[in-house]
């Protein structure tokens, strides 16, 4: 089957069903028997695998906010096209960490807890606030496409109606938790290795959750692109990459600047276990793809942007992983590695996020309208209401 | 009680006897046992070191880490001291696991519904006017429950009187920010497992600094955002009125947005 816009994957229809059916068993075992039985999570390792899997989504899906923000917020409209499809990504991505974080949970039936019993002093209770209410926001920002299908016209109005303050919102949100995300590690000096320990870790993961989130964009758009539907010129697309060349340098200054005055920097002189996953991290997900980003050629490239997008999300993912794994564990008398369980459910729960996306793409206006880049400005009169998101004027956002 | 009450465990008088243990067993109806590291079924655990003993459990912390780090306020310090847990409340997020600097909060891994287990200063007993059952059965002294500030008192005393066979500190007595269980020990405290780094800053100022920015990002953020859409949204508003002018010259100009 192909999905217009989408490349096809060979294969992925029994791939994404066994993944899936592997993850649903899994995640019944996890149910069934408890954390111990299921996980290699310990007294000693409380968080693993599923914390990472969390921080890398909602590290991915920053490509929702920093879109959002750039095109009606700071009015770069002719990013327009490319909207649609990041918001749905962040969606899926924010539904699928807080599925995962209520699997993590010892007592998933507690998930509401946060909600009703406060703790203000607590990162945790914060994330989670954070978490609910930016779903919230995106479920809003999704609702229009989905609404736009069906004809019911009235909320959409209603949605529109909101929809700077809901953005602005939005933006906050997502400003506030990714940078969280960090903070929730300020609190362990003692446990979390040098190398990623610092009180800047919420500036760090901020940071780099702009430069993940704006390449998971242009993967994203390129990915559209070899399934014959490019929705950003190569211009634009280049335009993105200087801004994440920017915060990739911004990141590495800040990142070894802040180990140079902790006197962290004599934990690299030697090649250990640590110096080694900080040095894979560094140099994959951010020297590596900054230098090429330098480069006029790679920015206009389609092969040479996916490899240092590519670069600068796997960096990211080693980056994440190992402030919640590699720094924690003390090599080698104590370290962790996920089970088989751990494994198959994060799969499994990554499976219905793709399959989720292609279904979605398949069935509802994502991308719309088809055109690439600016479209003519011009007073469109159609009977299909005005989405929200898809401004045709600068100024329609409040008319309304 | 409205005095916070602590305990003074001197390691001078501790002859391992492990008295302490098993009456916290026998109170909390755990299996009977002497286990060396805390675990779900030692709330207090005996360690040795050559010829020294040391008993670990939850020090009870005056600004505790486990309690600002609960998300939902499952941990909570009570005024005359314990730290109490609610597993009601509890969600199984287990930043307290992570966060405690001693690493005293255990899971029941095993369970479906698990709980978090760890010692509770005896707070029933506490309530009743007794002291904890560790402290009453501990033969020599070793263990010895009482008011904090008197107890703090007393340790110095201790130190003062004999000053060559302590080293010349309280542990807990302003470690993390003070905690309700002090340590004597005659070898420095490093040598018997001791995290010794952690400073006096309470680890919940850690975070506090980050936190406290919140109310800042969404205010400052949210007019600066506001700010920007503004100004965007009108540069983009008047070239559109001048595009749209040069296209019909005969549109009147009060119509300029
Ligand atoms: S020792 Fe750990 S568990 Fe006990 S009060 Fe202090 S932070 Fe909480
Ligand atoms: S595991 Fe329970 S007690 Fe510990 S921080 Fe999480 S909710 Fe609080
Ligand atoms: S205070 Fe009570 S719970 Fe804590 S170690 Fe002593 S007997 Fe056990």
């Amino acid at each position: 089957m192909k999905i217009p816009g989408l490349p096809r994957i060979t294969g992925w229809h029994p791939i994404a069903t066994t993944l899936i059916l592997a993850g649903a068993m899994a995640a019944f075992a996890r149910f069934n028997y408890g954390l111990g039985a299921t996980t290699n999570l310990s007294d000693e390792f409380p968080w693993g695998l599923w914390i990472g899997f969390d921080f890398l989504g909602i590290g991915l899906a920053a490509s929702g906010f920093t879109i959002v923000a750039a095109v009606n917020l700071f009015h770069a409209k002719e990013y327009e096209p490319i909207v649609r499809p990041a918001i749905l990504t962040a969606f899926i991505g924010y539904l699928l960490v807080v599925l995962v974080l209520i699997i993590d949970l010892g007592r998933p039936d507690h998930f509401w807890h946060p909600l009703v019993m406060w703790n203000p002093h607590s990162v945790m209770c914060e994330i989670s606030w954070c978490l609910m209410l930016y779903t919230t926001v995106l479920s809003l920002e999704f609702a229009p496409i989905v609404l736009e299908k069906l004809n019911i016209v009235s909320p959409i109005k209603w949605i529109h109606a909101i929809s700077l303050p809901l953005m602005i919102f939005g933006v906050l949100l997502s400003t506030l938790h990714q940078s969280s995300f960090g903070s929730l590690y300020l609190i362990v000096p003692n446990r979390l290795h040098a190398l990623w320990y610092t009180p800047l870790l919420p500036v760090l993961f901020f940071i780099s959750c702009i430069a993940s989130g704006i390449s998971m964009v242009i993967l994203e758009s390129l990915i559209f692109a070899r399934g014959g539907r490019d929705l950003l010129p190569t211009p634009l697309r280049a335009n993105l990459a200087k801004i994440i060349a920017v915060a990739l340098a911004v990141y590495v200054v800040v990142r070894v600047q802040d180990l140079l005055t902790r006197g962290a920097l004599r934990e690299l002189t030697a090649l250990t276990y640590y110096s080694l996953a900080f040095y894979a991290e560094l140099l994959i997900g951010f020297v590596i793809p900054f230098a090429m980003l330098l480069m006029e050629r790679v920015r206009t490239s389609r092969r040479g942007l996916y490899a240092a997008t590519l670069l600068v999300v796997v960096g990211f993912a080693f980056n994440r992983m190992n402030t919640a794994i590699t720094g924690l564990e003390h090599y080698p008398a104590q370290t962790y590695f996920p089970s088989l369980i751990e494994v198959f459910i994060t799969l499994g729960i990554t499976a219905v996020g793709f399959s989720a996306f292609s279904l979605i793409v398949k069935h509802l206006p994502i991308f719309e309208p088809m055109v690439a880049g600016p479209r003519p400005r011009k007073e469109v009169v159609t009977g299909r209401p005005e989405p929200i998101f898809i401004s045709r004027e600068g100024g329609d956002l409040e008319s309304r | 009680m409205s005095q916070k009450k602590a305990m003074l465990i001197d390691l001078t008088l501790c002859v391992g006897c492990n008295a302490c243990q098993s009456a916290c067993k026998e109170e909390n109806r755990l299996p009977p046992g002497e286990e060396k590291y805390l675990s779900l079924t030692a709330y207090t655990a005996l360690d040795k070191y050559n010829d020294l003993y040391v008993r670990r459990m939850c020090q009870h912390c005056d600004v505790p880490t486990c309690v600002s780090v609960c998300p939902v306020g499952a941990l909570s310090k009570t005024e005359a001291g314990p730290v109490a847990y609610d597993a009601e409340k509890c969600i199984g997020c287990r930043y307290c696991l992570q966060a405690c600097p001693f690493h005293v909060p255990k899971y029941e891994w095993s369970s479906t519904k698990p709980r978090i287990q760890k010692c509770k200063f005896c707070a029933s007993r506490l309530a009743k006017g007794l002291q904890p059952a560790c402290a009453e059965a501990c033969p020599t002294g070793a263990t010895q429950f009482g008011d904090r500030e008197e107890l703090l008192v007393e340790a110095a005393r201790r130190i003062n009187a004999e000053p060559a066979k302590f080293v010349h500190r309280i542990y807990g007595k302003d470690d993390v920010g003070g905690t309700s269980m002090f340590y004597l020990s005659p070898v420095p405290f490093e040598q018997l497992g001791f995290d010794s780094r952690m400073g006096k800053t309470p680890m919940p100022m850690l975070t506090m600094s980050a936190l406290s920015k919140v109310p800042n990002v969404l205010s400052v953020g949210g007019v600066l955002l506001g700010g920007v859409w503004w100004i965007t949204n009108r540069r983009a508003k008047v070239q559109a009125f001048e595009a749209s002018q040069k296209k019909d010259p005969t549109r009147p100009p009060e119509d300029k947005p």
